[in-house]
């Protein structure tokens, strides 16, 4: 029956059709891609688990306000550029010691989380707009907040003084990295890197634990639910917003700290390129589910790092949305999604 | 009586002194540079002549234009207290021309709008590619307003002129620049490079999506084609890029005697620290033109000592200061607190070199502007003599440098051995 409606036949032809020339093109550059030997794969792997690392926390506030109002928040990139300034603008203007950059931006990412909810969103829910409106109310902050920063730091890449950064322990990333001899693979990693993916997955850690076991967490789980059948249990829907709000703006500010220490190169439009690169963690990995979306951001990292690895650098920022695109084809749902089912 | 006795003695000094009193201060305003014997003072010139100045005020590119609208400032401070345009003002018209193309055109739409004789600027190539035809090409042609000339001082990709030529036939002679291009620079510097640091391989990083880093990349290209040196070892990325681990892991794992990088300043830093810091590379690290400002190796903003044996040919070393450049250094130093760069030494010398073809024109007429510009020649600057040749590209002699904690030394043998430890 369905083969017979003339929109569905045209995109399954076209579905065929883009296929065919992906395998095409696959086989074409095989026998090259075969032929290219990887160099020193274990640095790329370090590479993957560290760089993915960063795009996971930060996907994670997308995943995070998806799963809880079901719909996209666009300026959570914003505020990842903002927590990176908060840190970065704290030890240059303030002197405040490089430890405490990382609390202050969570603390101040939150903040900035909760306005965006009582400014962008919370008007809207109350009137019961459409989700699309929310969504465009999103970009709006974006911009807002892109703006703002234009106009108190300027356009020049900031980054944490060199200087600041010798007060971490082991001197990271000014002094020369640890070579690890590991199973006959050598691989060179600095005390920078470790701590930024150690840190970014106890957060993934903490958060998982909160919406997994605690009674805050069952609350959200409810809400995100059912918001009526919340409201009945007495749960506080609008606290609740609040709070993922809050979560995700930390996250955000805590990812845009380890990014400002992992690149010296810190602008406005930073948020920018990571809010796409966020978007296809989370859709790779499955809209509004933790693990997926630690699962899509070392898939991105992945596919970044590997294209590059064998010799298609000019590719790197391509394959993750070719990766993008089959999902949406074969699993919509993403990786470690759950299909929708519609109930009556 | 004895008062007027005073008095007299008192005027009589006083007269005496007074021509030697100016004569002292002719001297002492009569700036170094300038074609003071070749033109004659201008004697049709009055009221004010207008030049446009348009840099990188903002964005990325402002870390290059900040430094070029300060040397002109000072430039112009220069020309008009020492009275080079007679009864004339030099006036700036300032727009700000961001850090992308589109920017350099609302700037130059701006300018033009303001009857200027000449334009100095914009910061980047891909900026002047786009931007500078708002002065001479097709639309203004056929407006049948003047055309007018622009003045680059720090476009330095190759094939600026054909191009342009190409496109907008005489109308592409107006464009001019004191900077010189990747392919008077780099072949120049490669040569010295390999030869003191005995190079025989080489691997290559270019951002692939910018008309000026992916030009100097084809220019070192033949130029290591024609001495001989092998290329192990090619990556591409794009411009604003932050991560270069990968391809950086694939370059030193083809273990080449050197790596050479073209890209902007902003993706210098975090490059030069991934390779050094995060990866460990210790060899030689040859830069383009983009590696020509001191930020880059600054301790606090920039890559410190991560930028430590990184070589980069350039127009002007601090090294190697004639007077004048010395004069200029040390007064824009004065004035701005930081040291000059080369982006301010060649932005003082482009507006040195537009107030010189205006003097010697005796006009602020653009084309009778251009036409004295054109016959530039043999003019002393903080660069070295400089002439444009047959082709309208600039001429004056490179130089190799490398940095060291902060520096950058003239490469010899021995400031190599002093960064490598050899």
């Amino acid at each position: 029956m369905q083969a017979s409606n003339p929109v569905l036949k045209l995109k399954s032809v076209a579905i065929t059709v883009l296929v065919m020339l992906g395998i095409a093109l696959l086989a074409y550059e095989l026998p090259d891609i075969l032929d290219k030997k990887v160099l020193s794969p274990e640095q790329h792997l370090t590479t993957v688990i560290w760089v993915g690392s960063v795009y996971s926390l930060f996907a994670l506030g997308y995943a995070l306000v998806f799963s809880i109002l079901g719909v996209l928040n666009l300026s959570h990139s914003a505020v990842f550029m903002w927590g990176g300034y908060i840190g970065v603008m704290s030890v240059i203007r303030y002197d405040i010691p490089i430890y405490y950059t990382l609390p202050l931006a969570m603390l101040g990412g939150g903040i900035i989380g909760v306005l965006v909810d009582l400014i962008a969103f919370a008007p809207l829910r109350r009137r019961n707009a459409p989700r699309i409106s929310q969504l465009i109310s999103s970009l709006g902050a974006s911009a807002v907040l892109v703006n703002l920063a234009q106009l108190e730091f300027g356009t020049s890449p900031e980054r944490f003084p060199r200087t600041t950064l010798k007060e971490l322990p082991y001197e990271a990333t000014v002094a020369r990295p640890y070579t690890i001899d590991w199973l006959g693979a050598e691989f060179r990693i600095t005390p920078l890197q470790v701590s930024i993916v150690v840190i970014a997955f106890a957060l993934m850690f903490l958060l998982q634990y909160l919406v997994a076991r605690t009674k805050t967490g069952k609350a959200m789980r409810v809400v995100a639910f059912n918001q009526k059948v919340a409201g009945l249990l007495s749960i506080s829907v609008g606290g609740i917003f609040r709070l993922t709000f809050f979560l995700a703006g930390a996250l955000a500010g805590a990812a845009g700290v380890l990014y400002a220490l992992a690149y010296p190169s810190l602008t406005p439009f930073t948020g920018d390129e990571m809010a796409l690169k966020g978007l296809t963690v989370i859709v790779l990995g499955g809209l509004g589910s933790i693990r997926g979306a630690v699962l899509g951001g070392l898939l991105v990292a992945a596919f970044e790092v590997y294209a590059t690895a064998i010799g298609y650098s000019w590719l790197k920022d391509a394959l993750p949305f070719v990766a993008l695109f089959l999902i949406l084809l074969f699993r919509p749902q993403g990786l470690l999604g759950e299909a929708t089912v519609k109930r009556a | 009586m004895r008062s007027k006795n005073l008095l007299f003695v008192f005027v009589l000094i006083a007269t005496l002194a007074l021509p030697l009193g100016a004569m002292a201060q002719d001297d002492g305003e009569r700036p170094l540079i300038g074609a003071w014997d070749t033109c004659a003072d201008p004697m049709s010139l009055s009221g004010e002549v207008k030049i446009g100045v348009a840099f990188a005020q903002s964005e990325a590119a402002a870390i290059y234009g900040v430094p070029q609208q300060q040397a002109v400032e000072l430039a112009i401070a220069e020309i008009n207290e020492s009275g080079y345009l007679g009864e004339a003002t030099l006036v700036a018209v300032t727009e700000d021309a961001g850090s992308t193309p589109e920017t350099a055109i609302s700037a130059f739409t701006n300018l033009v709008a303001e009857d200027v004789s000449a334009i100095i600027g914009p910061t980047l190539s891909n900026q002047a590619m786009a931007a500078d035809p708002v002065a001479f090409g097709t639309e203004r042609q056929e407006s049948g307003d003047p055309l007018i000339p622009v003045v680059g001082v720090s476009n330095t990709r190759t094939g600026m002129e054909t191009d342009f030529a190409a496109s907008y036939g005489d109308g592409g002679a107006y464009f001019r620049r004191v900077s010189l291009p990747e392919s008077k620079v780099i072949p120049g510097t490669v040569e010295q490079v390999v030869d003191i640091l005995g190079i025989e391989t080489v691997g290559i990083m270019y951002s692939d999506n910018d008309q000026f880093t992916a030009s100097a990349y084809e220019v070192f290209v033949s130029a290591l084609e024609e001495i001989g040196v092998e290329i192990v070892a090619t990556e591409t990325f794009a411009t604003g890029d932050v991560d270069f681990t990968a391809q950086l892991t694939n370059i030193i794992a083809a273990e080449p005697d050197a790596i050479i990088v073209s890209a902007l300043a902003a993706e210098i830093v975090p490059l030069l620290e991934q390779a050094r810091s995060q990866l460990g590379y210790t060899g030689p690290i040859i830069g383009g033109n983009g590696f020509n400002t001191p930020g880059i190796a600054s301790e606090d903003r920039g890559a410190g000592t991560d930028a430590n044996g990184v070589v980069v040919g350039g127009a002007w070393n601090v090294a190697r200061q004639n007077e004048i450049s010395t004069a200029f250094t040390a007064k824009y130093e004065e004035e701005y607190g930081t040291p000059a760069d080369q982006f301010a030494v060649q932005a003082y010398t482009g507006t040195w070199v537009v107030a010189t073809a205006i003097r010697c024109a005796d006009s602020a007429d653009p084309t009778a502007v251009l036409e004295a510009l054109a016959s530039t020649a043999d003019f002393e600057t903080p660069l070295g003599t400089f002439s444009f040749d047959e082709e309208g590209l600039p001429e004056h002699e490179p130089v190799a440098q490398i940095i060291k904690d902060g520096q950058y030394l003239l490469l010899t043998e021995e400031s190599a051995a002093e960064v490598f430890g050899e």
